[in-house]
């Protein structure tokens, strides 16, 4: 007889896809999106294989943060709707298999970048997937309210190492990016807590709303998208954004300060809106980041924005770089 | 009650797919390590020359 008929007799066969959903594909995605950006933004020649050779690093690199991740946090997960449903909670991954396939993916992905590129954009990959699953995970994510706050550092790390990759350096321009992601992060997580709230509190993960209750939450986000729109507005000045991206980011800036503004007079996230009942599942969507009572419609649209902004304003730099657009240079 | 033979059939299955699927992925990690050991050793040869 073998431990894996007698240790959970009732759990379900692992798939292989089981695997790929421990390592958070949606997320590896954005952060693919956002090193590749870094990487062509340096403006450095590289051996197209080696670039694949990045950019696969920093995929398997978050993949096997979300895979620890998934691994230490299987108690609250399985507590929280959004994300009762993970292989690691439902019983279909044991969390063994999830620690050693996160332990194993760092340090394959991590070898390998500093033998194909340079030890600098090892550093920083092997930096990113211990501070999320160490520093974030382990730690703040369960001890601070500022836990996303901190925490998204490894967000949005992955241009800084895909322009190392490139250039085996990493300058301001690089860490403007970062600022950018950095910046972000909080109110596109603020706005999906606010309105998944209750979850975090049962499951006592001490997010913004839970600790300081939805009006403060809703007057940081303000703030915080107050601050993201000179950021996101300051690589048309660095000579890193051109003429499109300036008016992409000043646009849509213009769009997300209006719905944080919306937001912040809403009542996003107070006492649910009994009148109007959870609402029917859609098929499309298994987690419930979009489909939300009406009450808390403000946190939704915000939240769902902030993810369209980040994405056009890096499709732009990505786009430009790629036609050789020149940047506007504003400050040379 | 479940099938305890249909059950096991099924950990089988399972775990043959991810055998398979850690063994491809050994086999595109020792191939990824020779393609770049040949670009990078291909650019060094270059440069003498």
């Amino acid at each position: 007889m073998t431990m894996a008929t007698v240790d959970t007799p009732a759990r379900l066969p692992a798939r292989w896809q089981d695997y790929v959903l421990l390592m958070k594909p949606r997320v590896m995605s954005l952060v693919v999106f956002t090193a590749l950006t870094g990487l062509v933004c340096a403006k450095t020649p590289l051996h197209p294989v080696l670039a694949g050779v990045a950019i696969l690093c920093i995929a398997v690199g978050a993949g096997a943060s979300g895979a620890l991740n998934m691994w230490y946090d299987a108690d609250i997960d399985g507590q929280m709707r959004r994300t009762r449903g993970r292989p690691v909670p439902s019983g279909r991954v044991q969390g063994a298999d999830a620690l050693t396939l996160g332990v194993v993916l760092s340090l394959f992905s991590v070898m390998l970048m500093g033998m194909a590129l340079n030890w600098l954009a090892a550093g920083l990959l092997a930096f990113t997937i211990v501070f999320y699953a160490v520093v974030y995970t382990m730690w703040l994510k369960r001890w601070t309210a500022q836990n996303i706050v901190i925490g998204g550092l490894a967000g949005a790390l992955p241009p800084v190492i895909g322009w190392a990759a490139a250039t085996g350096t990493a300058p301001a321009n690089a860490w403007l990016l970062c600022a950018m992601i950095f910046m972000w992060t909080p109110p596109h997580f603020w706005a999906l807590s606010l309105y998944t709230s209750e979850d975090y509190a049962k499951a006592g993960v001490p997010m913004m709303p839970v600790v300081k209750g939805a009006a403060s939450t809703r007057t940081q986000i303000l703030v915080y998208s107050l601050l993201l729109i000179p950021v996101c507005l300051a690589p048309a000045a660095t000579g890193l954004g051109g003429a499109i991206y300036l008016g992409v980011a000043g646009l849509g800036g213009l769009v997300f300060l209006l719905l944080a503004w919306r937001l912040y007079r809403s009542k996003s996230g107070e006492a649910p809106d009994l009148s109007n009942p959870d609402p029917r599942p859609d098929p499309r969507n298994d987690d419930g980041l979009y489909d939300v009572r009406a009450g808390a419609r403000d946190a939704r649209n915000l939240f769902a924005f902030s993810i369209l902004y980040l994405s056009l304003l890096f499709a732009t730099l990505l786009g430009e770089h790629v036609a050789g657009l020149a940047p506007l240079e504003l400050f040379r | 009650m479940s099938d305890p033979t249909h059950e096991g059939a099924d950990f089988a299955k399972a775990r043959r797919g991810r055998n398979i699927a850690i063994a491809l992925g050994l086999v595109v990690f020792v191939i990824l390590v020779f393609v770049v050991t040949i670009v990078r050793l291909g650019a060094s040869v270059v440069d003498r020359f």
